[in-house]
């Protein structure tokens, strides 16, 4: 059995599928339903979805229609965008989310992170770091990479990991929607500090960035573009690669 | 498309649709309900359920459903598969609570203990699973590794060891899935492990 997870992301906006580029330009990809079971077939263990407008435009939860989404998957999938107290996550778990993953809320508030994981336990909350490059280095953003924010990578981790969350998703804004490869040396620095697993996110082109991504200490890769573009032309095609060549490549 | 009648439970224990919805795919009809007069019109049974052992006990009894299967199971001898905690209610109680459970199978639900901390519990995520005896729950699946995904801090400790289908490796070797004539317990969730759980739920539906 596969041990290290490799999972589609998808980016949700007013019941739609999206993809950019470095969170930027997003072009419509597809419906949300069609695409979860398309993945259904291919066999996909696990599946994450973000609401990428929902922190950003400070938007209600989209509960009717994940709950939908949701009893079409036949995987488990992890939402993330614009949770904001226990009372969003209870209502996520009541529809079906296995895990609730945080980002901006998070970072503004400490104690909601708290009040998760005592509510609901470590193994169902994630955090997702959003990384780009400023002149000052790499910071953290939120509100889909909209506002930087005075951390950088590894003191937010840290914090995140106190407070208990039980994974971090890694993920790089310069990388995002390039096909270049994760940024390695970021996976590399957080997964040797951190004793909880780690999310490499960002970038995937091939099916060996991952077992890069495993290399430099991911314990799962996440990855969109990869998943629902075929190159050079960016055609919207879903696709995922055959487990028996993900066990080859990255070993049980 | 063939009619089984098959029921789903409702006893207000999680999210059914995703069951529901792998039947339909699979090509049965199905319905999830909690009116006793559909159940005991029913050919098959599946008793989901996520949440503590006691709060489904009570739900059974409060609905009315609790004698019906009672009945279907032991009367009629009508094929139930109890799913996670469902698994768990077949048997004779849990150490979660005080409540007993139907007792269909001898056997009681204990929480996962570890003294290595490295293992977290629940159990969560995909795990695989060691078929014990032949049955027709794995029709087609035996030469095949079969994964399904798991998300539990208590697993069933079976008195009978004849009744054990399944067991999966965490931390020690726990009994995945049970069966017993008509009753068939699986404690990971075929509704999240896509191919092998329409494979496991065409096998219930067809051979059962």
């Amino acid at each position: 059995m596969l041990k290290t997870r490799i999972i589609p992301v998808l980016l949700m906006k007013n019941r739609g599928l999206y993809k950019g580029i470095q969170f930027k330009n997003h072009k419509y990809v597809g419906d949300p339903i069609n695409t979860v079971r398309i993945f259904n077939e291919k066999e996909v263990d696990e599946l994450i979805i973000f609401d990428i407008e929902a922190s950003l435009k400070d938007k209600p939860i989209d509960f009717e229609y994940l709950e939908i989404v949701v009893s079409e998957a036949f995987m488990p999938i992890g939402y993330g965008g614009g949770i904001k107290s226990v009372e969003d996550a209870k209502k996520l778990f009541k529809i079906g989310i296995e895990k609730v993953i945080l980002n901006t809320y998070a970072v503004l508030n400490f104690n909601l992170v708290k009040d998760l994981v005592e509510a609901f336990g470590s193994q169902s909350i994630v955090f997702c770091l959003d990384v780009k490059r400023t002149f000052w280095g790499k910071r953290v953003f939120i509100k889909s990479g909209t506002t930087k924010t005075k951390y950088t990578p590894l003191e937010l981790v840290k914090i995140m990991e106190d407070l208990g969350v039980g994974e971090i998703i890694v993920n790089s804004i310069d990388m995002d929607g390039t096909f270049k490869g994760y940024d390695l040396d970021l996976i590399r620095e957080i997964a040797k500090n951190l004793k909880i697993p780690v999310i490499a996110s960002g970038g995937a082109g091939s099916i060996q960035d991952f077992k890069k991504a495993k290399d430099a200490g991911a314990h799962a890769c996440a990855a969109g573009s990869m998943f629902v573009f075929h190159m050079p032309h960016r055609a919207v095609v879903i696709s995922y690669p055959k487990y028996e060549d993900l066990v080859k490549l990255l070993g049980e | 498309m063939n009619y089984y009648k098959i029921v789903i439970i409702d006893y207000n224990m999680g999210n059914l649709a995703s069951i529901a919805n792998m039947i339909k795919k699979i090509g049965y009809n199905c319905i999830i309900t909690s009116d006793t007069k559909e159940i005991l019109k029913a050919n098959k049974l599946i008793l989901p359920g996520v949440g503590s052992f006691d709060y489904g006990i009570n739900n059974l009894k409060s609905l009315g459903i609790y004698d019906i299967i009672i009945k279907k199971v032991l009367d009629e001898k009508s094929p139930i598969l109890g799913i996670c905690l469902g698994m768990q209610i077949l048997t004779e109680g849990s150490e979660e609570g005080t409540e007993k459970g139907f007792g269909f199978i001898k056997g009681f639900a204990k929480k996962f203990s570890f003294t290595d901390d490295k293992l977290k519990v629940p159990h969560i995520g995909w795990n695989t699973v060691n078929i014990k005896k032949s049955s027709k729950l794995f029709k087609d699946m035996e030469r095949q590794e079969n994964r399904f995904y798991f998300v539990h801090s208590y697993a069933v400790k079976c008195y009978d060891e004849k009744d054990i289908l399944t067991t999966t490796f965490y931390g020690y070797e726990f009994v995945s899935s049970f069966e017993k004539e008509n009753i068939i317990g699986v404690q990971f969730h075929p509704e999240k492990s896509h191919k092998f759980g329409m494979q496991l739920l065409k096998n219930f539906i067809e051979e059962y």
